[in-house]
């Protein structure tokens, strides 16, 4: 670490202009990125948008083929991943199929010489962290994939990471374990106060967890922001399909629905169900279309339909409105505000 | 589940009977008080000839050469075949499949063939002779025994298990010893004892490589032609037997959870 750098203003991690590609594949290309200490961050995009490898170069599984990376100040090309500041989750969690959980857990704490019965305490303190006390003798394959998951948390935090990295780290568990990890990493990254950096491909995960989320396509970074930011303001057309598949609007197409005249986004659930007859909402866009296909999903009904000028708009309105017949004439309302720009489209 | 016919499993019986009842002619014979001829029914039963293996000195030379070599062969191959399976499982370079090709072909080649290759090569480089000889003809087939072993489960081993060790500050040796050394240990001890049962009973590299010394097996090919004592021979090959039944035995319980024992073929 620089002994002038002034220690607040050190980002946890720092990518300067990274490069990394795989033969003629640029898995990564020309990625910046800032994590501020003790930000929960996460890396959205599809597979193959080069998250998971950004994810790999701060663990030090691979080095950049060009640019800088910096862990609290330090710079960590050509540093192996045995020498960083940083643990990490693994998909597949990993765990020594070998060693007993406790001695899963205490791997790191052997590897560094810390005698037995330090490293038993240690462990045991790390379990009951991730609410798996008393479960040191058991092996891995005794365990469920929750539990699995716990064990290799305990075992990445055990050793004191600087920063904490999870690839996909709900990605095997089913939707109800999903949730309740969710919310329990995000109540651990709060009471320890660490840097997570986690990469996933559903954007829900991201946006529930996450500070910021960084969305990746094609071996950059497409858009960084806040939740809030990147859902309602996505920046690019990939943004606004891929986060909460968004309707894109073509300059002309915007105009018409009262947004400004440059490519934007128009959330579904932003669109309202006109019932026949019913007063049209003050400074809302009227267009009339018709239903090409309804889908139910529990609390919303997704209504695609086609106005008599083309244009394709999929709508989410309350499961509850009355029943939509595809082929049906129905009318949309636009609020005002509800068409926005995107920053990063001409 | 249907029933197999009973001409299948009259001809299943005789392969087996094909198989086995030679060896049991061989024990049979151990007995014998005929000395010069394998008559049937024998003669009379004593036990005088384990009497007369105990007190053969050149039998005890050839079974403590046997040893000497098998051991050294194997330990050479557990070393030499972990790395090469160590460098060769995972990686990606130019060259891989044909290394690797070669690696294994000593196993395919006739023992004749690498015999005489290592024959005229001792030759050409004026190298006398000796155990290491031996040891080095035998090592060609040991190691690929082993690197078979280790390389079916290395690949079967996850790789973020490395790199979870390397993440949680382990450097490579630790790495090593304590993660991937644990995960192919059955497998290394399945190939040890493969190796060992190979090298022990191996007569056609060994007749090019050990000039005038005698392991076990190729004594008993020279005692074939002497008309004498011919009972000594069946106590001993009980024993080399033994000696490599076991040790097979003990590999096949070892890894039968774990993937087919590869190279057991030569």
């Amino acid at each position: 670490m620089h002994a002038h750098a002034a220690p607040l203003a050190l980002p946890a991690v720092r990518f300067a202009r990274v490069v990394r590609h795989f033969g003629a594949v640029r898995a990564v290309d020309g990625v910046d990125l800032s994590i501020a200490p003790g930000e929960f961050f996460a890396m959205l995009g599809p597979s193959g948008s080069g998250k998971t490898t950004c994810l790999r170069l701060i663990a030090g599984f691979e080095q950049p083929d060009d640019g800088h990376i910096e862990i609290f100040g330090e710079t960590v090309e050509g540093l192996p991943p045995y020498r960083r500041a940083v643990n990490t989750v693994f998909q597949d969690y990993a765990l020594f199929p070998h060693l007993s959980v406790g001695e899963n857990v205490a791997y790191g704490l052997r590897v560094r010489g810390v005698g037995r019965a330090e490293r038993e305490r240690l462990a045991r303190e790390a379990l009951s962290l991730v609410k798996l006390a008393g479960m040191e003798t058991r092996r891995p394959a005794q365990l469920s994939g929750g539990q699995r998951q716990r064990v290799a948390l305990a075992r990445a935090l055990v050793v004191r990471p600087k920063v904490l990295l999870l690839d996909e780290p709900l990605g095997a568990l089913d939707l109800k374990l999903r949730e309740e990890m969710q919310s329990e990493l995000k109540g651990l990254q709060r009471a320890l106060g660490l840097t997570f950096v986690f990469v996933t491909h559903d954007q829900s995960e991201a946006l529930s967890m996450a500070d910021r989320v960084a969305v990746f396509n094609e071996g950059r970074i497409v858009q960084v922001g806040p939740p809030e930011e990147v859902y309602e303001q996505p920046a690019t057309r990939f943004v606004a399909r891929f986060v909460g598949s968004a309707n894109v609007l073509e300059a002309r197409e915007a105009q018409a629905l009262g947004g400004p005249a440059r490519p934007c986004s128009l959330r579904p659930e932003k669109i309202l169900l006109l019932a026949p007859g019913a007063p049209v909402p003050e400074g809302a866009a009227v267009v009339d279309a018709r239903v090409t296909d309804i889908s139910y999903q529990g609390p919303v009904r997704r209504i695609s339909a086609r106005t008599g000028q083309g244009l394709a708009l999929t709508a989410a309105v309350p499961a509850t409105a009355a029943g939509v017949m595809a082929g049906a004439d129905i009318r949309f309302a636009v609020p005002a505000g509800a068409v926005r720009a995107m920053e990063g489209e001409q | 589940m249907t029933r197999a016919p009973l001409s299948l499993k009259i001809a299943a019986l005789g392969g087996l009977a094909f198989l086995h009842v030679p060896l049991l002619f061989i024990l049979l014979y151990c007995f014998t008080t005929e000395e010069k001829s394998y008559a049937f029914p024998p003669p009379g039963f004593t036990l005088k000839w384990f009497g007369v293996v105990w007190g053969r000195a050149d039998i005890w030379a050839a079974v403590g050469l046997s040893l000497k070599v098998a051991s050294i062969a194997t330990l050479l191959a557990l070393v030499l075949g972990t790395l090469a399976a160590g460098a060769l499982a995972r990686a990606r370079f130019f060259g891989r499949e044909p290394i690797s090709l070669l690696f294994v072909l000593p196993i395919a080649l006739p023992g004749i063939v690498t015999g005489i290759a290592l024959r005229q090569a001792f030759g050409l480089m004026e190298i006398p002779f000796s155990v290491w000889t031996i040891v080095l003809g035998h090592a060609t087939f040991c190691i690929v025994v082993v690197y078979n072993n280790a390389v079916a489960r290395l690949r079967r081993l996850s790789p973020s298990l490395i790199e979870a060790s390397m993440d949680l500050g382990a450097d490579a040796f630790q790495t090593f010893r304590l993660v991937i050394l644990p995960n192919i240990g059955t497998a290394l001890l399945a190939g040890g004892m493969l190796a060992f049962a190979l090298s022990f009973d191996e007569v056609i590299v060994t007749t090019f490589t050990a000039g005038q010394q005698s392991t076990l097996p190729i004594w008993m090919l020279s005692e074939l032609i002497r008309p004498r004592q011919r009972p000594v021979t069946n106590v001993v090959a009980v024993l080399v037997i033994l000696v490599t039944f076991l040790p097979i035995l003990a590999a096949y319980y070892l890894t039968r959870h774990g993937e087919a024992v590869a190279g057991s073929g030569k």
